[in-house]
């Protein structure tokens, strides 16, 4: 889960993080009062809350210099557009004289299996920018997960970024610091850009970045709490709360497999199946969502699965994919005859199925029994994508 | 010989009691696998009698096992919340092959027993989050189902498991010397490249499969590796081709970023590689299929 700035903001803080008052605010009308309270009458930065990069250049990030002025970027922030995004929080903070931007991360190196800490003199600007053009400016120092950034490493990371001493002497312990939000937090990144340096000489996280695994979330009762659901689409709410693994994507294949491997790749062979066809609007068919009912799945499970996707209004047919290791193909048979016996009228909706597997005879003996009018068994992976491309473009 | 697993592989069972444990225990136990041992402290001096008259002794540790039965395999079904611990315990054992199948392991957690591991020099990890691997007809270490495909010349290896029940099952008339799923988690014990290493050296091993998925470089790194190290035929098949980017598709580490991790960039570095990349899983068990044909002759 990525979180947004001020829920960075306010995580680093509770992990002694320096960083610079702030409050968050839905309404423009509530601008003013704030200002004034964590700028004191002066001057503060209004910022959109958006999860995604480049919201500076697209005009989410104002100075204002006064609390009046603060209410009036307020109403021009708030509503705004960034790359999709529509910006429902800004957040008013202090404002701060900046005398250096630097730049800081920790994240996971997936390549190197460990963690992987970036530093630079030269923050403030796109980072992916600096590491193409001056790979020299942006310090990689990899980093123990056993051992993490104790006082040694923040030395070491600070002076590979080529910080003078003086300066590195004040920004290692924040740097220790970020390391605690990311080890206790059970983060996959923390990022800093800038972390600053004020014309008093303080060291500042002036914007920060954190991604938190959703995997720990046993250890983090209260990152519950940090969830955007406002963000969440309704039919991937719907198959969160029972548990299903599904995304919603934009096209008209409902797609049903167990294994994320599998269910990717029979997006994909949907997806060159469409090719091949054309619906009357002239558009090809492409998968609707993915979603994977997992290992040792059963009737229940499946019959969720397809009430979720039948529930999309752009679901035109279904294609069932399923290859029993340890799922056995009867209980996945069981649950489609169930699913649509449960359904009667309301299933509409074409279903393809494809069985092999674990006790495939059995399943497709009872598809075969049942002989439902919207079902189609297919023999092989490919001959049913094709099937339910042809489907979705009648 | 097959790779890391073989027929006088004696195998442990870290979490056998579980539901899980128990159903796969009795899985191997069936599929010809010398289980040796499961591991639960609380029922230590227990036996558990499996299917088939099979009767399992309990051990309070994994080095107890170990020093019991000369086990050199753990197979881990332990609960997400307690796989540190009982990885980190085979690992402090020096257990020589630690299989995690657990799904749903918190990412740090996997980093700081992978880097125990590393500094330990004793063990390998395969996974976490994986069927583990079978070498048919010798042992299984797993949940990879045994009657899918027979024992044979191809290897395969796979970052998806029922990729790879599909490739075995497509490829089921040759058979494999050993099949690994190797995980799709962020981080993992035995990677692409570590199987490729093992099966070019594998006298039994005529031709590689190799599945990957979008998310990370493991398959561009792997691509790099085959070009210089290995000589046997190699094909392979990447999923994801219409996975947006930003959504993790199922798997934590399926997730493509910006403009890397993307299936093409994968395809063409393999391809580049000199590997046959299939379009689909039966276009890819076909390519396969004409080079074990041309091998035959």
């Amino acid at each position: 889960m990525d979180l947004f700035e001020f829920q960075a903001r306010d995580m680093f803080e509770a992990h002694g993080v320096p960083v610079l008052a702030g409050k968050t605010i839905t309404d423009a009308a509530q601008a003013e009062q704030v200002a004034q309270e964590i700028g004191g009458g002066g001057v503060t930065v209004v910022k959109a809350q958006v999860k995604t990069g480049g919201r500076g250049k697209a005009g989410g990030v104002k100075v204002a210099k006064t609390p009046a002025e603060a209410t009036t970027y307020a109403e021009q922030i708030l509503g705004m557009d960034i790359k999709g995004h529509t910006v429902g929080t800004v957040m008013i903070a202090q404002g701060a004289q900046i005398e250096h931007e630097y730049y800081f991360s920790v994240l996971l190196d997936r390549s190197n299996r460990t963690y992987l800490a970036m530093c630079s003199v030269e923050g403030g600007m796109e980072i992916e920018q600096l590491a193409v053009e001056r790979p020299d400016a942006l310090a990689r120092v990899a980093v123990d997960p056993i051992v993490g950034i104790d006082e040694a490493k923040a030395r070491e990371i600070v002076q590979a970024a080529r910080f003078d001493e003086e300066t590195g002497a004040k920004v290692a312990p924040v740097l220790q610091k970020l390391w605690e939000v990311y080890r206790d937090e059970d983060a996959t990144l923390v990022e800093v850009n800038p972390l600053v340096q004020t014309a008093d000489g303080s060291i500042v996280a002036l914007d920060g970045k954190v991604t938190l695994d959703d995997n720990a979330d046993f250890r983090h009762p209260d990152h519950q709490a940090l969830q955007d659901r406002s963000a969440a689409d309704p039919l991937e709410a719907q198959a969160h709360e029972k548990g299903l693994n599904y995304v919603k994507l934009d096209g008209d294949v409902g797609i049903i497999g167990n294994g994320a491997g599998l269910v990717m790749s029979t997006l994909d062979v949907v997806a060159y199946a469409g090719e091949k066809v054309t619906n009357p609007a002239g558009a090809h068919p492409k998968p609707a969502n993915f979603l994977d009912i997992g290992g040792g799945a059963s009737a229940e499970v499946m019959a969720n699965g397809l009430g979720i996707i039948l529930g999309d209004p752009q679901v035109k047919s279904v294609f069932v994919n399923v290859f029993g290791g340890i799922t056995a193909c009867d209980a996945v048979a069981n649950g489609i005859v169930g699913a649509l016996d449960t359904l009667g009228d309301g299933a509409t909706k074409p279903l393809v199925v494809r069985l092999d597997g674990n006790n495939v005879v059995e399943g497709r003996r009872i598809l075969a029994d049942r002989d439902h009018p919207l079902v189609t068994i297919e023999e092989t992976m490919d001959g049913a994508a094709a099937k339910a491309a042809e489907l979705a473009a009648r | 010989m097959a790779i890391f697993l073989n027929a006088d592989s004696k195998v442990v069972v870290q979490g056998m009691t579980g539901s899980e444990g128990m159903k796969h225990t009795t899985r191997m136990l069936a599929s010809g696998t010398s289980i040796v041992g499961g591991v639960n402290p609380r029922k230590a001096g227990q036996q558990v009698d499996f299917d088939g008259g099979k009767s399992v002794p309990v051990f309070g540790t994994v080095a107890e096992a170990m020093k019991e039965t000369g086990a050199d395999v753990s197979v881990v079904f332990v609960p997400p919340a307690f796989a540190r611990a009982a990885v980190v315990e085979a690992i402090d054992a020096a257990m020589p092959l630690v299989v995690v199948i657990t799904e749903g392991i918190a990412v740090k957690d996997t980093a700081e027993f992978y880097a125990h591991a590393v500094a330990s020099g004793t063990t390998r990890i395969v996974g976490p989050n994986c069927p583990g691997l079978i070498s048919p007809g010798k042992s299984n270490a797993g949940i990879i189902p045994a009657d899918i495909a027979g024992a044979g010349r191809i290897g395969l290896v796979s970052k998806s498991g029922t990729l790879t029940y599909q490739m075995m099952y497509e490829l089921r008339e040759f058979g494999f010397s050993s099949a690994v799923g190797i995980g799709g988690d962020p981080i993992i014990g035995t990677t692409h490249i570590d199987c490729l290493e093992a099966f070019e050296k594998d006298d039994e091993t005529d031709a590689i499969v190799m599945i990957g998925e979008i998310g990370g470089d493991a398959e561009e790194r792997a691509a790099a590796y085959i070009k210089d190290h290995v000589t046997k035929p190699v094909v392979g098949y990447v999923a994801g081709f219409t996975a947006p980017e930003g959504k993790t598709m199922g798997h934590a580490g399926a997730i493509v970023s910006g403009s890397s991790g993307t299936a093409a960039a994968k395809q063409e570095a393999l391809e580049a590689a000199g590997v046959k990349v299939g379009k689909t899983p039966s276009a890819t068990a076909d390519l396969m299929r004409e080079i074990m044909k041309g091998l035959a002759k």
